[in-house]
């Protein structure tokens, strides 16, 4: 009998690293493999040729060369443009995630509170636009802003407006697409969050007096933060880099740092300098993801 | 699985692989501009030669030319513009031609072909494929509107000078997101060599198109096509052949808007699409006998006739609708043709002002 138990235990252990070497080797072919590439590029001079850059290592006859590159970092201290990009895409996710919180905690919470068989069919109901193609329903938005389009029209015949709104190509605009791309993101994971809830912690702070509000204060809101910090990180992470929507809806004005890496890789052909503004990137990213894990950790910590 | 069974599923497999690699040397794929070519070109070359091509399109030569860069574009034949060509022919992004495989070479333009020289010296790694201008294309009835009959709508002060864009930024005024296009315009306008890479010209374009700039409303390489074409904007800073086919759009849509596409009197840029075989390409010889095809005189007039830009192959003009062939925004006239130039290969560092400075242009900073 015990030695069924410890080949158990044995095939137990050898099916555990099978099963964290599946995203590991994932994680190695998706993400720190490209991640090398673009550190190798940042650090080469850019030149015309096949690829654009100069190699990081040469063999001089016997001599190993490794020519490391550190002008494309200066470059980007020097000129105000870059930094002024960074601090607009921060901006910009940062609103688009307080405004993606807003809308979506009271979603989020109404779904999680709803009767079970109804709860599949709302949250079908959020995922159910992403079956179509991000970039068409992006390009419904022109359709619909444009000063010749759905809601103009619209309000026009209603004899709100009389003039067209100019909404496409504003920042305005940029937040509308935004928020409704990444609004899923925070919804989902809130959700997940407030189901769990145990929903007699509720009743006991209303048995004692409470009211509606304060016991959602008390006791649902702190409990959701998880949750909330979850969501936030999967809509602030990727609207930082986010290029699509401000190119399709944005106007010229509205520098980000998606654009400025896109010029610099393609109007410049400067695939170093280019490789160097995303290498920064992603090190600003890795600040708020760090801050998560140590967040995390301690509730762990707190939970034991 | 039994062995047998095994055996033959690994045979088919690698059946499916030979024909489908069989198949690969028939086929072509070829990347060219968006709205660019014939419907039935390409079907009809397929029919003829038994060659099938998987067509692409792209709008910005940036786009294209970072793909030729990594030196594994996938594309057997691409259309970059000569200024762009004449730089990726030095990083050897393409492979000479075989004259041998392109009997209709005869039918080009031989004064064109020595214009061409300046980028590609002897012609050794393109062909034209469709010239144009960048120039004005207006919305004439808003613009009357907006400046009264007298509007100036020959000359670059339109797009350029405070007075008028100050009445016509209301119906919409835009530009090509094309920052050497746009600067060399304004250079032009200004007086200078359209293709100066002196910094002080470079600063004085930078200067006007900074004090106009809050009257544009975007900066954009395709868009306008359907925005003028549906009356949303009034005027734009654009390329030859696209306002004609916005023309041809809103004509055919009946909605009142009437959309004409000049060569300002100043003078204008004049650009040439190149057809040219990437160094990496699988099928070198399908696409040879694609740009042998495309060289066709009847075959130039059908594109010409569909996309409303102007070829280099005169024997092809007997083919091409008078209504196409007699539009002097089309074909100049020899005397407009003068004062038309053709961009210069850019060095690196005044590729990066330009830009530096376009930048500073769209965004302010």
């Amino acid at each position: 009998m015990k030695k069924v138990t410890e080949r158990l235990k044995q095939h137990a252990e050898h099916g555990k690293r099978w099963v964290i070497a599946l995203p590991m080797i994932w994680l190695l072919l998706f993400f720190a493999l490209p991640f090398l590439i673009v550190i190798k590029i940042a650090f080469a001079e850019s030149a015309l040729a096949i690829p654009p850059y100069t190699e990081l290592v040469t063999m001089a006859g016997d001599a190993l060369d490794l020519h490391l590159y550190f002008g494309n970092f200066s470059f980007i201290a020097e000129d105000s443009l870059y930094l002024n990009a960074y601090l607009n895409s921060i901006k910009m996710a940062a609103i688009s995630t307080a405004l993606c919180l807003l809308i979506g905690y009271p979603m989020a919470y109404h779904i999680a509170r709803a009767k079970p068989e109804r709860q599949s069919i709302l949250l079908l109901l959020i995922l159910l636009p992403s079956w179509t193609s991000f970039l068409i329903r992006i390009y419904a938005w022109i359709g619909i802003l444009k000063s010749n389009g759905v809601l103009n029209n619209s309000l026009l015949w209603l004899g709100l407006i009389d003039e067209p709104l100019a909404i496409l190509n504003t920042n305005l605009a940029v937040y509308i697409g935004i928020v409704y791309a990444y609004l899923p993101f925070m919804v989902l994971p809130l959700y997940a969050n407030l189901v769990k809830h145990d929903y007699s912690l509720i009743e006991a702070s209303q048995d004692l007096g409470a009211r509606r509000f304060t016991s959602f204060w008390q006791i649902t809101f702190p409990l959701s933060r998880n949750g909330m910090i979850a969501g936030s990180m999967l809509v602030f992470i990727p609207v930082v880099g986010e290029y699509v929507i401000p190119e399709l809806l944005g106007g010229s004005s509205s520098i980000v740092i998606g654009k400025v890496l896109w010029q610099e890789f393609f109007n410049n052909r400067d695939w170093p300098l280019a490789s160097s503004l995303a290498l920064i990137m992603l090190v600003l990213l890795m600040i708020p993801i760090h801050l998560f894990r140590k967040f995390q950790d301690k509730e762990w910590e707190d939970a034991k | 699985m039994n062995l047998k069974s095994r055996v033959s599923a690994i045979a088919f497999a690698v059946g499916t692989v030979v024909s489908f690699s069989a198949q690969a040397e028939d086929v072509v794929h070829f990347y060219n501009w968006s709205d660019y070519i014939d419907e039935a070109t390409l079907p009809n070359f397929e029919e003829e030669t038994g060659i099938s091509v998987v067509y692409d399109v792209f709008d910005s030569n940036e786009v294209l030319e970072a793909k030729l860069l990594s030196g594994q574009s996938g594309f057997d034949l691409v259309v970059p513009t000569n200024d762009f060509l004449g730089k990726q022919i030095q990083a050897g992004a393409f492979m000479p031609l075989d004259r041998e495989q392109l009997p209709n070479w005869s039918n080009l333009d031989p004064q064109m072909m020595a214009q061409l020289e300046t980028v590609d010296p002897g012609n050794q790694y393109a062909v034209p494929y469709m010239w144009g201008t960048t120039g004005i294309g207006i919305n004439e009835d808003k613009v009357k509107a907006a400046l009264g009959e007298d509007a100036p709508i020959n000359s670059w002060s339109l797009v350029f000078e405070k007075e008028y864009l100050e009445k016509l930024e209301s119906c919409g005024v835009v530009a090509l997101d094309a920052p050497t296009e746009v600067m060399s315009s304004a250079m032009n306008y200004l007086g200078l060599d359209p293709n100066s890479t002196d910094r002080d010209d470079i600063q004085q374009a930078t200067d006007l198109l900074l004090d106009i700039r809050p009257h544009y409303r975007y900066f954009h390489s395709s868009k306008y096509i359907n925005d003028l074409a549906n009356g949303d904007i009034c005027v734009v800073i654009g390329w030859s052949g696209d306002i004609a086919q916005a023309a041809a759009r809103a004509e055919e849509a009946d909605n009142g808007v009437n959309v004409s596409y000049i060569i300002p009197k100043e003078g204008a840029l004049m650009w040439f699409d190149m057809l040219a075989i990437p160094r990496d390409a699988k099928n070198p010889e399908g696409a040879h006998t694609l740009i042998n095809y495309l060289m066709r005189p009847e075959v130039t007039a059908d594109i010409t006739n569909y996309v409303w830009y102007a070829n280099a192959n005169p024997a092809s003009m007997p083919m091409v609708d008078p209504e196409v062939a007699n539009d002097e925004s089309i074909f100049p006239t020899p005397e407009v043709r003068e004062k038309l130039w053709l961009p210069k290969v850019l060095d690196q560092r005044t590729t990066r002002t330009i830009t530096r400075s376009w930048n500073k242009i769209k965004t302010g900073q």
